[in-house]
């Protein structure tokens, strides 16, 4: 009889290439994604320092953070320096051999929508990315981390990462979620109650039938959160769902039938370093209050006593009711919240409605330029423009301003992202974070508003 | 990389729990796509008040803070964006070791390959450390402030390469043999890996 062991696991044992002296794992790394942001640099510093990328068919880059998102956009940014971002990104990548998905390329996109999207991130597969949010590829059951410049060098030049075994917590969401609530909110439950830390040293596998029940994409969502908690990454078991959804595309093999992909699941008695239950059925939509993502609460909660900091900064003292707050701004986008079917959700609340006078700004950029074709096709964007909303290209866009586009100081928005840090959508932005229902309902009402209210 | 063995100097306090990388190094402080030139985007938004002038409230603004090597902060020091740039930004402007209850994973590692060193002490350890001259030791893996020490715990690979100021891809690429090796099997076990280029 073998030990029993974790996805996370059996993943990690199929990669290690070789231990080094001082007891550090050589694991190989099957993919490397890059942006402009972050990427280049480690491009230039290879190139720099006389190194080449050892397997070009296996990197990638797109254009997604300092990328313009309205509609007709070139080269341009409004970010200062910007264009210097793309045209380097631009450079580097055809000087290193990799794969680049241009800024008007048809499969441009944020990294991790795209990468699924193309069948680039594959179950059992090792990914790495400059960028925190890597970890929604764990969705797809591979295992994907986000990673800074230097390592991504390190991955490019040498096929390998210098990696210590991390330890693996199961988070079980038993039950099923009631109507209205979303995957957003079962993340922001957790980090709420385990804090922001509380995945810290950890590789968390998602588990539970509430985790079952859910589509590939808002699978996504919920691993996209696992950074917000500290953890090194998430990943969902893949299921005959995950490899229905992977059939067909691009870099995705011609089948999925051979043993290997059923053998991607932990063992029935595979022992976790950390354990955590939750209750899914308990959980409301969430709304953030504070300055850190743990600073949630259920959207008809009162604000709790908080460090004065995030009190001072948000605006909100300790037992204002959150529901109700008036909002300025509205934004639907972000790796976390900008796929079809969230367009398709936050769309179905808008229908034939239009959004509070005292909205200054409300704006919906999807997460692909395909997901924007999808819905162009459904007239999702007929049914936002007509709401009230902005239709744009695809990008990262508010979610943190690296597009160099800010809200007005002082503005309190409701959005569908991952990060409600001070000054993360401009300075003296007020965010709070939430699931796409919840920021049209509240963008419907002109205030904090909870989306099981709304008619259906 | 520049090595890490002993550092002498004040402990600058920054004691608030979730420090980001957006507010260690805002965006907007990221100009170029190089390492450089982000010393003076270094907290820009507790570090300065309206028109970019000093904010006397905040340590490092503090005449006994101005040149301390080491910052002292509370948990998860580091989370949010995997910005390399906030570890740049430290190590130019002249921090050497970040001593916080937690780190988030990705600032942790970062600090290593930039020869900066992050240490994990208690709450207690911190709150007596804070604004105090303090000796960071790595090799005997310790910190000390007056007549008290602490240890703290750190891998052996990463204690190594701080304090030789080993490169990494230097050291892999010692292993390229196994690593040829390693690959040309997994090519046959698992063909779907390995893409073909695209014209």
């Amino acid at each position: 009889m073998s030990i029993p062991r974790t996805l996370v696991g059996k993943i990690w044992d199929a990669h290690c290439v070789a231990a080094t002296p001082s007891g550090a794992t050589l694991l190989a790394i099957d993919r490397v994604f890059l942006h402009e942001r972050t990427g280049t640099a480690a491009l230039k510093s290879m190139a720099a320092a006389g190194r080449s990328v050892r397997d070009p068919a296996r990197v990638f880059a797109v254009m997604d953070h300092i990328v313009d998102t309205r509609i007709g956009r070139g080269d341009q940014t409004m970010m200062p320096g910007g264009q210097g971002f793309i045209s380097e990104t631009r450079e580097a990548a055809l000087a290193a051999g990799i794969t680049l998905f241009d800024v008007n390329d048809p499969d441009q996109g944020i990294t991790h929508v795209i990468s699924p999207e193309l069948g680039i991130v594959l179950p059992g597969l090792t990914l790495v990315a400059p960028d925190s949010h890597t970890c929604t590829q764990g969705a797809l059951g591979a295992l994907a981390w986000g990673i800074g410049t230097s390592e991504a060098e390190h991955a490019m030049a040498t096929g390998v990462l210098r990696m210590a075994r991390p330890k693996v917590m199961r988070v079980t969401y038993a039950g099923a979620l009631a109507p209205g609530v979303t995957a957003k909110d079962m993340a922001l439950a957790l980090i709420a109650a385990h804090g922001a830390g509380g995945g810290a040293g950890h590789a968390v596998e998602f588990a539970g039938s509430a985790v079952t029940a859910l589509d590939i994409e808002a699978r996504m969502t919920l691993c996209n959160m696992a950074t917000e908690f500290a953890a090194m990454t998430a990943i969902i078991a893949p299921d005959a769902a995950t490899y229905a959804w992977l059939a067909g595309r691009r870099y995705a093999p011609a089948s999925f039938t051979a043993p290997y992909w059923a053998s991607l699941h932990s063992d029935n008695d595979a022992v976790f370093d950390t354990e955590i239950a939750l209750d899914a059925a308990a959980i409301a939509p969430m709304v953030s209050w504070g300055t850190s993502p743990e600073q949630s609460i259920a959207v008809g909660g009162m604000v709790p006593q908080g460090p004065a900091r995030a009190h001072d900064y948000i605006g909100l003292a300790a037992g204002t009711r959150l529901e109700g707050t008036p909002i300025d701004v509205a934004f639907i986008g972000s790796c976390t919240n900008s796929r079809l079917s969230d367009l398709r959700r936050a769309a179905e609340l808008l229908r034939g409605k239009h959004i509070a006078p005292r909205i200054k700004t409300a704006l919906v950029v999807p997460g692909s330029s395909a997901v924007k074709r999808a819905a162009e096709a459904e007239g999702l964007d007929a049914v936002f423009r007509d709401a009230g909303f902005e239709w744009r290209e695809s990008g990262c866009s508010l979610c943190f301003y690296a597009g160099g586009e800010g809200f007005a100081p002082g503005r309190r928005t409701i959005s569908s992202t991952n990060r409600n840090f001070e000054g993360r959508q401009g300075p003296g932005i007020r965010t709070h974070i939430a699931s796409p229902e919840t920021v049209a309902a509240s963008a419907l009402a002109g205030a904090i508003a909870d989306p099981r209210k709304l008619a259906r | 990389m520049r090595a890490f063995t002993t550092i002498t100097g004040m402990a600058a306090p920054l004691l608030a729990d979730n420090v980001d990388t957006d507010t260690i190094i805002p965006s907007r402080e990221m100009k170029s796509t190089g390492r450089t030139g982000l010393a003076d985007g270094l907290f820009a938004p507790w570090r300065y008040t309206e028109g970019r002038v000093p904010d006397p409230e905040f340590a490092l603004n503090q005449p006994e803070y101005a040149a301390a090597p080491i910052l002292v902060a509370g948990l998860n020091f580091g989370c949010g964006s995997s910005r390399e740039h906030a570890v740049w930004a430290l190590a130019e402007y002249g921090i050497r070791c970040v001593i916080a209850e937690s780190f988030a994973p990705i600032f942790a590692a970062n600090c290593i390959r930039n020869g900066l060193l992050p240490v994990v002490l208690p709450r207690d350890a911190i709150a007596a450390l804070a604004g105090q001259m303090a000796t960071i030791d790595l090799a005997a893996q310790s910190v000390t402030t007056g007549s008290r020490t602490w240890r703290f715990g750190i891998e052996s690979e990463p204690k190594q390469m701080l304090l030789e100021g080993l490169d990494a891809i230097d050291l892999t690429l010692k292993h390229l043999p196994e690593i040829d090796v390693w690959t040309t099997s997994d090519r046959a076990a698992r063909p779907w890996v390995y893409l073909e280029k695209s014209a």
